[in-house]
């Protein structure tokens, strides 16, 4: 349990990567004259990794995360979703994506929300029903079937729409400050559970937070970047091990990985204004 | 969850109390003093109304009265200028129960006569406002182009425009219900493009993002998001369509000479001086528009319930 898995990456390199961007840049055309979203961004994310994005509002973060899901249109550079282009991506519903808000479908009970995909993609019904109840005992929502959103808490809706991301076959899941609307407790207990549930899933996950804490102690690999022009200032590959109790977030590794961090975003002026 | 908790607390009060408080919590009692303050405002503008006519039959006939007699003979006039709620009632009395329904002379009679082509007339309208809300919301040059119209069609005076479409619908061979429908259609339609095209734009932009990444095509985002949000919406625009349909079918009967319905007997009244026939059409009307809106409303609550949104 305690072995060190410290360096998980030179395994993951030798395999294709789930990301690659080089070049990558999104400047919107705003009344304001344009505004540069993000600016020659060069990274590639590979098979099963944790990836966090960090840095301050308007770094791009969530810019990058929409350009891999296909929800913006990058003006520069080329990106690669699974090798192809990320509408190709999309249309082979290769991620699922985990929004700041559940958003489910009030009129739709936590089941039928987390059959919605499926009911899209066209499962077969024998399958829907299986891979619902699959999901939702990954996300400890078993039981909760035919309550409606409302019924639920805050936490408990974000698991759901953290099921409804996996209950279909993708192999990427884009989180995008999934748990920042949740108070401390509630996010300590979630990052728990998706860590065990990434550990399971074998998925690759990209996250975006703001929490330097949610960041060190999700990943195996940070992603620090600063605005204007949304840029990557900094990529941490964590030394922590794959197995990490709450109480990871006191020892001295974590906290010196926390460190650089906070000196990346300070480095990117990500602080100053 | 509050109401499971209070009840043991209201059942353990006297229950005379029980029933006064509850009247007096609730709609009852308002209600109730309101209709008894609008019933005695209008005995005494039956009496005022109806006094200089009789005055003047007192003074031809050289009959000398108390203050009794001229009550009692205001409320009791053949072609009052205001008639008394009592000589209503007994109109509405006596030409819905006491008359076949099927007879010319029944209310009842002339209220689904009306009623069929309001019914009608809000079919078509809340289908076609329904279709040009689909149109609009996924088509931008229908946006810009159709909603203009839509706004002016309702600017137009629908007594000044009901003639021609009767003349004109007339003179292509359509007679009897439908003309008089498509009146209703004409101002039902309205309603329900607005409240359609702002309930199927409701959706939150997640939502619409979520059903992106799914790559779901326009039709399933249009069955499985738009429209199910836009049920609240639809509702409360069918409330005020349904008003007006009928609203459209009553104006509709007025400029043919129709022989039969509500808006033939406020005709006929007027013509006639028939005051008495006049406002008991009236108030078949306003208690037929209760029905419908009443008929409504509780199919928005069950929709509701069964989309679990009724809390």
């Amino acid at each position: 349990m305690n072995a060190p898995a410290s360096h998980i990456e030179p395994a993951v390199q030798t395999l294709a990567p789930v990301i690659e961007a080089s070049g990558l840049g999104l400047t919107f055309a705003t009344n304001d004259g344009p505004v540069n979203a993000l600016s020659s961004v060069d990274l590639a994310i590979g098979k099963g990794e944790f990836v966090s994005f960090i840095g301050p509002s308007g770094c791009g973060k969530t810019t990058f995360l929409r350009v891999i899901a296909d929800l913006e249109q990058p003006t520069e550079g080329t990106i690669l979703v699974n090798g192809m282009s990320p509408r190709a991506a999309r249309q082979a519903r290769a991620y699922g994506y985990v929004f700041q808000a559940a958003g489910l479908f009030p009129w739709r009970t936590i089941e039928r929300n987390v059959a919605l995909p499926l009911e899209i993609m066209g499962y077969p019904r024998r399958e829907v029903d299986e891979r619902i109840a699959r999901t939702l005992a990954l996300v400890n929502l078993t039981g909760f079937e035919k309550k409606f959103p409302w019924q639920l808490s805050g936490g408990m809706q974000q698991r759901a729409s953290i099921a409804r991301a996996l209950a279909f076959d993708a192999d990427l899941l884009l989180m995008d400050e999934p748990f920042g609307a949740l108070d401390e407790i509630v996010r300590d207990h979630l990052n728990e559970q998706l860590l065990e549930l990434w550990a399971r899933t074998q998925k690759t996950i990209c996250f975006v937070t703001h929490s330097i804490p949610e960041a060190v102690y999700l990943s195996t690999k940070i992603v620090v970047m600063s605005p204007r022009p949304g840029r990557v200032t900094d990529v941490i590959h964590s030394t922590l091990p794959r197995e990490r109790p709450l109480d990871i977030r006191e020892s001295p590794e974590f906290l010196s990985i926390a460190a650089r961090v906070r000196e990346g975003l300070r480095s990117g002026h990500g602080y100053e204004d | 969850m509050r109401t499971s908790a209070a009840a043991p607390v209201a059942a353990a009060a006297p229950q005379q109390e029980g029933v006064l408080s509850r009247l007096a919590a609730g709609n009852t009692l308002p209600i109730v003093i309101v209709v008894a303050a609008i019933v005695v405002a209008w005995y005494g503008f039956a009496v005022y109304l109806n006094m200089p006519w009789q005055l003047g039959v007192y003074e031809r006939s050289g009959t000398t009265w108390t203050f009794a007699d001229l009550v009692r003979d205001t409320l009791a006039q053949e072609r009052p200028v205001l008639p008394s709620p009592h000589q209503v009632f007994a109109e509405m009395w006596r030409t819905t129960v006491e008359v076949a329904p099927t007879s010319r002379r029944s209310l009842l009679y002339h209220a689904w006569v009306t009623l069929s082509s309001t019914l009608l007339g809000f079919a078509l309208g809340t289908l076609l406002g329904i279709l040009l809300a689909v149109f609009i919301v996924h088509n931008r040059a229908m946006d810009k182009s159709v909603m203009p119209w839509v706004v002016a069609s309702q600017t137009i005076p629908i007594l000044a425009i009901a003639p021609m479409i009767i003349v004109v619908l007339n003179a292509v061979g359509l007679t009897g219900l439908l003309p008089k429908a498509l009146i209703s259609t004409y101002l039902s339609f309205f309603p329900v493009v607005v409240g359609m095209v702002k309930g199927l734009r409701s959706p939150e932009p997640i939502q619409l993002d979520l059903m992106r990444t799914y790559s779901a095509s326009a039709a399933q985002t249009f069955w499985k998001l738009r429209w199910p949000s836009a049920m609240p919406y639809l509702f409360t625009s069918l409330k005020v369509a349904v008003a007006i349909s009928l609203v459209g079918a009553i104006v509709g009967e007025l400029p043919t000479g129709a022989v039969a319905g509500l808006g033939a007997r406020l005709l006929a009244g007027s013509y006639y001086g028939q005051t008495v026939q006049i406002w008991s059409a009236l108030f078949m009307a306003a208690a037929l528009a209760a029905i419908l809106v009443a008929v409504i409303g509780a199919g928005h609550r069950m929709v509701l319930k069964r989309m679990g949104m009724a809390q």
